[in-house]
């Protein structure tokens, strides 16, 4: 008699599909997320193409369906360091980094309020800081603070203030075993580190910044409450650049498309028209991808008369040090001339690699040359942007079909 | 059942100390003859759960008013099995965005309880509903690389399936193909396409009932037992299925109408799927003469992104395109290869095919097609190129292939509009549209077929959610659902299949789909009160009910998704559910205490959609923002959910202003049941009828919509109404 359950690892939207979804057939599901929140990078996002509607709305109803589900179980702060066992009858090794805050937090946010430290904030891809302790975001799932190690100095004073002796200092990292069927590996996705180019100049000059870190400034929740305004000065942004292809089709980078990075500025496009109906932005682009109907929206951006579609890589980018404002050097291939434009805040559409391209899962999976997952031994599975690039749509398909092989995998045995 | 009530007051997280307890309690024990209420500091802590699980045990306490924080969280807590528990939010939505130890911020609270009370009162446990002779067989329509996939997954999750194609063979538009672009590393070799090897498996497959040459001919039930007419060879055989994958594809745009592109004026001039066959048969010859092919132009977007034909893309035909130009490559080197295109769409890893046939010496042009003609049996393409920024005009070309976009099945047949009255009334709502394509043939009061999206396309809306059609129980797979190529079909088909393998499953629970799944609540209709108007029947966005000759309501709950729209319609309120009805929300009106008038304390109710604009409140308050002490709000399942005599109740009580805060509605609506923010606007466009008899100002009631997000926005928006009622002034209903 092999083991029912499933477990997945990975707890953005392409596991929370692929665990819920299995769990609504009947079967027992792990998840296991390395984040201190469920959500993934898609609750990093301020609006889906093509709707421009907010992912938290979905993620709502993803929670509301883990919280009335009894046949899911979930890990936050968890990482798995070991497979073992085959198909019907994995053993995984979990190791369980200490939160520092247990189940008595009750979010009422006292400890924040005493807590002399502070800490990049990851969630805002470091453009902002939190205090040492922290709650992971405003629509964070499980509502629970966190303590960040590396910032705290263990003054106590959070654990003094606390009402509920929620917090513990001494907190030990735990392991766990876990007997399993199947296993979906659905890690996910990084965006490419632009640092790599270097003639883009970004962290070097402050505002080139990357497409994740525009969804966050453009985010109510974010660093600036959604206003988007440039990292140098606070300013807000009168012209923009979108350089696409930012590492993605370039054989010294990433040698694919990354499928979502044309429609991603497309959007952004519409974020930063919708703060200054009057800013001008320009979008440099290869080929713009917008494949199906996805048409309808980049006809619909397209006829913006304040949005310049440009076709042309964008060569290099200078700062003019005493504004910080920023050059952009393309030539526009339809006129055949050497663009220099100026710019306030340049975008660099940097595409996606994937969680696994630096560091192999501790776990029997096939790779492409460039990591992602095309394979595994029987019984593990990957699903969403590990396996290759894709958007969110797709990752909710993706994952509800590695839930059925996931189901196979335990049915007969 | 006994109900034994309980109230329990949290009086952490600032409740305490912002609130006074006594008083509140008093609320419950005093005004409700609440037998137990009790207050404690910590109470989702461990002492604070044991002591509500002592009262279970020791008084018998089996209905539970926890007056704490929202209930998006602390559910894991709070749960406790065999018990109705409601939940007050007296945090987020209470001292959290109210002054601390205010006198509307205590009147707040105490209404808050005795709706909470109200609610609990009223509550009774859902019973789910048990249909009976349930099928767990999963239908498939659709024979070709969708339906074979769907059939063989769910024939290895061991489910039965039955699986219906029209054509007398299996396989598909696939089967037609001479090579399929390699699905594995490096992404740019041809490989052989392995449909065979599919159709083989699903037809010797025990578990997997095939008919070929066959139509379905009716469609009835519901799922768990759905009755399937299949005509097949004259013959006219019944399945009982549970669940149904729709995965009859897409057609190539019909190259009649490209004359433009010499299609029909040219013999050699030809479809891409014409090609593929040529490149089957290892005969690339020109039509006109049999000459052997030493030139190729693709035209790209034959068809496709373009307003006079099919306005979007269709995912697939540039890189078919490029695989196509493989052939020629493969078959001549020296062979000249001409693209032209708009953008090159090779996504993903497409995009080494790309670069393969860029290396193979493929020549490519941006820009439009200016016209295609022929010179002496060969043909020249003339083409604006953007690049070059001049009307370009090619050497002769042998053969011209274009590459047409595709037309999902269930955009082709005739267009059925579903209203109330054959005639249709003026007022209607908003109307669904139905195209008769013959394929699932629905006996449904809503319509023979799946409610399109834009282009046809039985497609879902929700980027979340995009399993989500619009009939319980049939799920879309494949290019039927959205143009794509091979890849995402397989993947789309095996999920599909999950879906419909689950709403099998749930459905024998008892419980609802998606999105709700935890419900085992569902609609019953109290038949002897139907006047037979049909509002519930037309607004149903699932089409969930349908209707006998009378017009009589016919529901079918294992169709429901449970949002309460029919409940909402229905002006004589026979439909409640167990846990959810019209009189419980209407007494939560009426339990709110109304000031007089020269206390100058205007009352709001706020209705609430439970998933947005609820949780948007809880965020005003987990940011501290400060709200109006006037409302008092209650979160709907839906906002079509929304029965007009709730706002009959509350102004006739002397509330001054009814909000309703719902989803976006409009092309990109965002409500998880369609149409219910869209009806409930409907609703109200209908109201000043009421208003007017009860001589009171159409002002009072508005409506908003909001998304999660918009909780920075909220504090506002109940700002302006605020000042909007304080021009129209007090409810004169006051005191009444």
């Amino acid at each position: 008699m092999g083991n029912k359950s499933i477990l997945v690892v990975g707890g953005g939207i392409s596991g929370l599909t692929a665990a819920i979804e299995a769990s609504e057939v009947g079967y027992e599901v792990f998840i296991i997320e390395k984040n201190p929140y469920l959500g993934g990078r898609v609750a990093q996002m301020n609006q889906y193409f093509p709707k421009l509607c907010p992912p938290n709305c979905g993620l709502e109803i993803n929670f509301r369906r883990i919280k009335s589900n009894p046949r899911i179980r979930f890990l936050t702060l968890a990482e798995v360091t070991g497979v073992s066992g085959q198909e019907g009858d994995f053993e995984v090794k979990v190791k369980i980094h200490p939160r520092y805050v247990n189940e008595n937090c009750t979010a009422c946010g006292k400890c924040v309020e005493v807590c002399p430290e502070e800490r990049k904030n990851t969630f805002n891809y470091g453009l902002d800081k939190t205090r040492a302790i922290y709650l992971p975001h405003l629509f964070a799932f499980p509502m629970k603070y966190v303590i960040d190690a590396a910032a705290c100095s263990k003054c106590n004073k959070c654990v003094e203030v606390c009402p509920v002796n929620a917090v513990d200092l001494n907190m030990e990292p735990k392991e766990m075993t876990l007997r399993v069927g199947s296993i979906i590996w659905a890690t996910g996705w990084n965006p490419y580190d632009a640092s790599r180019i270097g003639y883009y100049g970004f962290g070097q000059y402050q505002n080139v910044i990357n497409n994740v870190m525009l969804e966050r400034l453009a985010a109510s929740n974010g660093p600036t409450q959604g206003k988007i305004l440039r990292p140098s000065d606070g300013k807000p942004v009168e012209r923009v650049a979108f350089v696409q292809c930012a590492g993605s089709r370039d054989e010294n980078h990433l040698p694919y498309c990354s499928g979502v990075c044309c429609l991603a500025s497309l959007k952004q496009a519409t974020y930063v028209l919708e703060r200054n109906p009057d800013a001008q932005v320009y979008i440099y682009f290869i080929d713009i991808r917008a494949l199906g109907k996805f048409e309808d929206f980049y006809a619909k951006v397209k006829d913006n008369a304040n949005i310049h579609l440009i076709k042309g890589k964008a060569g290099d980018i200078t700062e003019d040090p005493a504004t910080k404002d920023l050059i952009v050097v393309v030539e526009d291939q339809e006129t055949q001339k050497l663009m220099k434009e100026k710019f306030d805040l340049v975008v660099l559409a940097t595409g996606m690699a994937p969680a696994t391209r630096e560091v192999k899962a501790p776990a029997d999976l096939v790779y492409d040359e460039n990591g992602f997952v095309v394979g595994g031994a029987p019984g593990i599975y990957s699903a969403g942007c590990v396996s290759r690039p894709m958007d969110v749509a797709s990752c909710v398909e993706d994952a509800t079909a590695a839930a059925l092989k996931a189901i196979q995998s335990t049915v007969g045995r | 059942m006994d109900k034994k009530l309980a109230v329990y007051i949290c009086t952490g997280c600032g409740i305490g100390d912002a609130l006074d307890v006594d008083a509140l309690s008093k609320v419950a024990t005093k005004e409700y003859k609440v037998p137990v209420c009790k207050s404690h500091p910590f109470l989702c802590g461990a002492e604070g759960v044991e002591l509500i699980k002592q009262d279970m045990e020791g008084e018998g306490v089996n209905t539970i008013v926890i007056a704490a924080c929202s209930m998006r969280v602390n559910y894991d807590v709070f749960n406790f099995p065999n018990a109705i528990v409601e939940r007050v939010n007296l945090r987020e939505q209470g001292v959290w965005c109210h002054p601390a130890n205010d006198e509307d911020t205590q009147m707040l609270a105490e209404d808050s309880l005795r709706m909470g009370i109200v609610k609990a009162q009223q509550s009774s446990p859902p019973e789910p509903f048990q249909a009976e002779n349930l099928s767990k067989t999963v239908l498939v329509v659709g024979g070709g690389l969708a339906g074979l996939t769907a059939a063989a997954e769910a024939a290895r999750a061991g489910y039965k399936t039955v699986l219906v194609e029209k054509n007398p063979s299996l396989g598909g538009w696939v089967t037609r193909l001479y090579k399929q672009v390699g699905l594995k590393p490096p992404y740019s070799e041809l490989e052989d396409v392995d449909i065979a090897q599919r159709v083989k498996e699903v037809e010797e497959n025990p578990n997997i009932t095939v008919y070929k040459g066959a139509q379905i001919e009716k469609i009835s039930g519901a799922p768990g037992m759905f009755d399937v007419q299949i005509r097949q060879n004259g013959n006219l055989a019944t399945e009982r299925v549970g669940s149904i994958v729709l995965a009859t594809g897409a057609v190539a745009y019909d190259a009649t109408r490209l004359g433009h592109l010499g299609f029909g004026r040219y013999p050699n001039v030809v479809t891409g799927e014409m090609f593929e066959e040529m490149a089957a048969r290892g005969e690339l010859k020109r039509p006109s003469d049999g000459k052997e092919v030493k030139s190729v132009a693709f035209i790209l977007c034959a068809g496709s992104r373009d307003k006079e034909h099919l306005p979007y893309c269709s995912a697939i035909c540039c890189t078919e395109s490029l695989k196509q130009a493989l052939y020629v490559k493969e078959k001549d080197p020296e062979a000249t290869v001409y693209i032209f295109y708009k953008d090159m769409r090779a996504a993903g890893n497409y995009e080494f095919l790309y670069q393969r046939v860029q290396k193979e010496g493929a020549l490519f042009f941006r820009g439009e097609i200016a016209g295609i003609e022929e010179d002496g049996g060969s043909m020249v393409v003339e083409f604006d190129d953007v690049l070059v920024g001049d009307r370009i005009r090619t050497e002769p070309i042998d053969l011209v292939v274009l590459a047409t976009g595709m037309v999902p099945t269930t955009a082709i047949g005739e267009r059925l509009v579903v209203q109330a009255d054959e005639q249709g009334k003026e007022s209607e709502p908003p109307a669904d549209e139905i195209i008769k394509s013959n394929i699932l043939n629905l006996e449904y009061r809503q319509g023979p077929e799946l409610p399109t999206l834009k282009y046809g396309f039985a497609d879902s809306h929700f980027i979340c959610f995009p399993y989500e059609t619009r009939r319980t129980g049939i799920y879309a797979a494949g290019s039927v659902r959205a143009p794509m190529d091979i890849p995402s079909t397989i993947k789309d088909a095996t999920g599909a299949v999950l879906k419909a393998i689950q709403c099998i499953e749930l459905t024998a629970e008892g419980s609802a789909v998606h999105p709700r799944v935890w419900d085992l609540s569902y609609p019953e209709f109290f038949m002897q009160r139907c006047t037979q108007c049909k509002r519930c029947t037309v607004e149903c966005p699932f089409g969930a009910i349908n209707e006998d000759e009378k017009a009589n309501p016919l529901p079918n709950p294992t169709r429901c998704r449970r949002c309460g729209t029919c409940m909402g319609a229905c002006p004589e309120r026979i439909i409640s559910f167990k846990n959810y009805s019209v009189p419980m929300i209407g007494n939560m009106v009426k339990a709110i205490e109304v000031p007089e008038e020269d206390e100058e304390k205007p009352r709001i109710v706020i209705f609430a959609c439970e998933n947005d604009a609820y949780p948007a409140l809880d965020m005003a308050g987990i940011n501290r923002l400060t709200i109006s002490p006037w409302v008092r709000i209650i979160p709907v399942r839906c906002l079509g959910s929304m029965n007009l005599i709730w706002i009959a109740d509350a102004l006739s009580k002397g509330i001054d202003g009814i909000l309703l805060l719902g989803c976006k509605h409009g092309e990109d609506y965002q409500c998880h049941f369609i149409k219910g923010s869209e009806l409930a606007s409907y609703r109200l466009s209908k109201i000043s009828e009421t208003l007017n008899r009860l001589a009171l100002e159409s002002d009072r009631v508005r409506m908003e919509q909001v998304g999660i997000m918009d909780y920075d926005r909220i504090p506002q928006i109940i700002e302006d109404f605020v000042s909007k009622l304080e021009e129209v002034g007090p409810n004169p209903y006051k005191g009444f």
